[in-house]
């Protein structure tokens, strides 16, 4: 039984990970047809960020108040680097969509070449505050206090980006873009400025999974956003392009098949699975759990 | 005679190497309704488009299109909707998973104070299943909400493409009714199958062949030369007959015979360098 909570609980903490990181890479897909393979190097600038600023940066640290700062840093650092790239290279490539693959597969690898450039292609220990290397024993279960971070933070991005969506003008016109863009247009609206705020949405989003990722595995790696970033697009495709609400179903469903595979199967196999499950999803509802499709 | 609300000079649009509209030219009186008629095919929404720069990224157009004074075609789409040029699309487009209070709410301009007023005493429909979602409405319902968009806002042009559509005969005339009275205060360029429509609201009327324009004037005038109709349109006589008499009693029905033959477009087999 011990294990069975263990299993979900760290299952969870795996799906708020691919849930942070796939839920802005749906939006923008939705919304703006883009599939960016850049973001996982939102990711990884969150990471390296906020590892930097714990050691350097005034008032932000490793622990207490000083780590929040860092991870505020390091989200805000990937939240630029997602506007920076949609305003930049993405703007001028709408609707041209093998020239944004070209372009946001080029940019995630010179990203990660830069990142190794910088500070080296080898795992570095991340700093972090003492409570999250412990564990909490929930129903008899040691769980990682990192992993319950993440389930933590996922859940707050789930909550606030659905009232987003659900209570503010720009939400309304993300919900109405993913639906019909040219429509949205033709009332009126400057659709450019609903494309660079989901980029700042998922960049920030992918930054604090990058933060709050490397805390859970104790370091930070230039390869990091890259083997993340497979596991969220397959979550995207699973819940269906645009769908808030079906990447994190997805999410959950990919997280608890990995670790329970994993763990009563063979290494590995969960991942064998995953693949399985989105072939499933592909044959019989294509257009994944909730369709294309912003649910508020 | 007063000034044209919307001038069209030598447009041409080609998309995905067909040339659709070769060099068309007319002009929207600044009152009234007028209508764009041809078979299916001939580039009547895609002359609306162009208008509202809506034409998709592969295609290319060229020639002048102007609203009063105003270039349209170097603008973004969104500029020319703020700047008053109002647009209906075909098959509706309302946002099915919005509600209807929220697909309105999207058609709000910054800076001027919406109309709800308007929009609901022209639809007390739409007030009442404001927290329904769209895409459980009826066609009619949908159409009433897609006009009722670009209503909340004052336009100087409204381009409406086929609102009645699929819909029952019933509700075509309470479409009809409502682009009739909209049209006493906006001028409106109307894209219609219907025949009965047409002779009800249209006072001028543009006709498009092959993605030329085959024939301009007056719309009662054309209706009324069943030769003339049958040639440009391919629809029978007896509508061609019947006399213009007050709007009010001119009830359009939506049968068969009322609409504009479906053909081939011809369009799309014209020779590429629009000779």
């Amino acid at each position: 039984m011990d294990a069975i909570i263990l299993l979900t609980l760290t299952g969870l903490g795996l799906a708020a990970l691919y849930f942070l990181v796939a839920s802005g890479l749906s939006l923008v897909f939705g919304l703006a047809d883009v599939l960016n393979f850049a973001h996982g190097l939102f990711l990884g600038v969150g990471a390296y960020a906020t590892w930097w600023a714990a050691g350097n940066l005034p008032g932000a640290g490793p622990d207490g108040l000083g780590f929040v700062v860092a991870v505020a840093f390091g989200v805000a650092a990937g939240t630029l680097m997602a506007v920076l790239v949609e305003l930049v290279l993405i703007r001028p490539l709408y609707s041209r969509t093998i020239e944004q693959v070209l372009v946001t597969v080029g940019l995630s690898l010179a990203g990660v070449a830069l990142l190794q450039a910088t500070w080296g292609a080898d795992a570095r220990p991340f700093p972090r505050p003492a409570w999250t290397r412990e564990v909490t024993s929930i129903f008899g279960a040691q769980v990682p206090n990192g992993g319950l971070l993440l389930i933590v933070a996922a859940t707050l991005v789930l909550g606030g980006i659905l009232a987003f969506l659900r209570w503010t003008r720009y939400g309304l016109i993300i919900r109405a873009g993913v639906e019909n863009r040219e429509m949205v247009t033709a009332l009126g609206i400057d659709v450019r400025k609903a494309f660079t705020l989901v980029f700042a949405i998922g960049g920030a989003a992918a930054a604090l999974a990058g933060a709050l990722g490397s805390v859970y595995f104790g370091t930070v790696s230039p390869q990091q956003g890259g083997s993340l970033l497979i596991f969220a697009f397959i979550v995207v495709v699973i819940g269906g392009m645009g769908s808030v609400v079906g990447s994190a179903y997805a999410a959950v469903a990919v997280g608890l098949l990995q670790q329970f595979v994993n763990y009563y199967g063979t290494s590995g196999l969960g991942d064998i699975c995953v693949v399985a499950l989105l072939a499933v999803v592909l044959l019989l509802r294509p257009q994944g759990i909730a369709g294309k499709a912003v649910t508020a | 005679m007063s000034e044209p609300v919307l001038t069209v000079e030598d447009l041409s649009v080609r998309i995905a190497g067909l040339h659709i509209l070769q060099g068309v030219s007319f002009t929207v009186a600044p009152t009234g309704v007028t209508v764009l008629l041809g078979r299916n095919g001939v580039g009547k929404t895609t002359t609306l488009r162009a208008a509202v720069g809506l034409t998709p990224r592969n295609g290319e157009v060229r020639g002048t299109v102007r609203m009063g004074a105003q270039s349209l075609l170097s603008q973004r789409t969104h500029r020319l909707v703020r700047g008053g040029l109002g647009y209906v699309p075909e098959d509706r487009c309302v946002f099915a998973g919005l509600t209807v209070a929220e697909n309105l709410r999207l058609a709000e301009r910054r800076g001027s104070t919406p109309a709800y007023d308007r929009v609901f005493a022209l639809f007390p429909e739409l007030d009442r299943r404001s927290r329904q979602r769209a895409g459980s409405l009826s066609g009619g319902q949908q159409q009433m909400l897609a006009i009722g968009r670009v209503l909340l806002n004052d336009n100087r042009l409204l381009l409406v493409d086929e609102p009645t559509k699929g819909l029952a005969p019933k509700v075509v005339t309470e479409v009809a009714e409502v682009l009739e009275r909209v049209a006493e205060s906006v001028p409106v360029l109307l894209v219609e199958q219907n025949l009965a429509v047409v002779r009800r609201l249209a006072r001028d009327a543009v006709v498009l062949a092959a993605g030329r324009v085959a024939w301009t004037g007056d719309a009662q005038e054309l209706l009324l030369e069943t030769a003339l109709t049958r040639s440009l349109l391919g629809v029978g006589s007896a509508e061609g007959h019947q006399p213009a008499g007050p709007a009010a009693d001119r009830q359009p029905t939506g049968t068969a015979v009322d609409r504009v033959a479906d053909h081939p477009a011809t369009a799309a087999s014209a020779p590429e360098d629009g000779s």
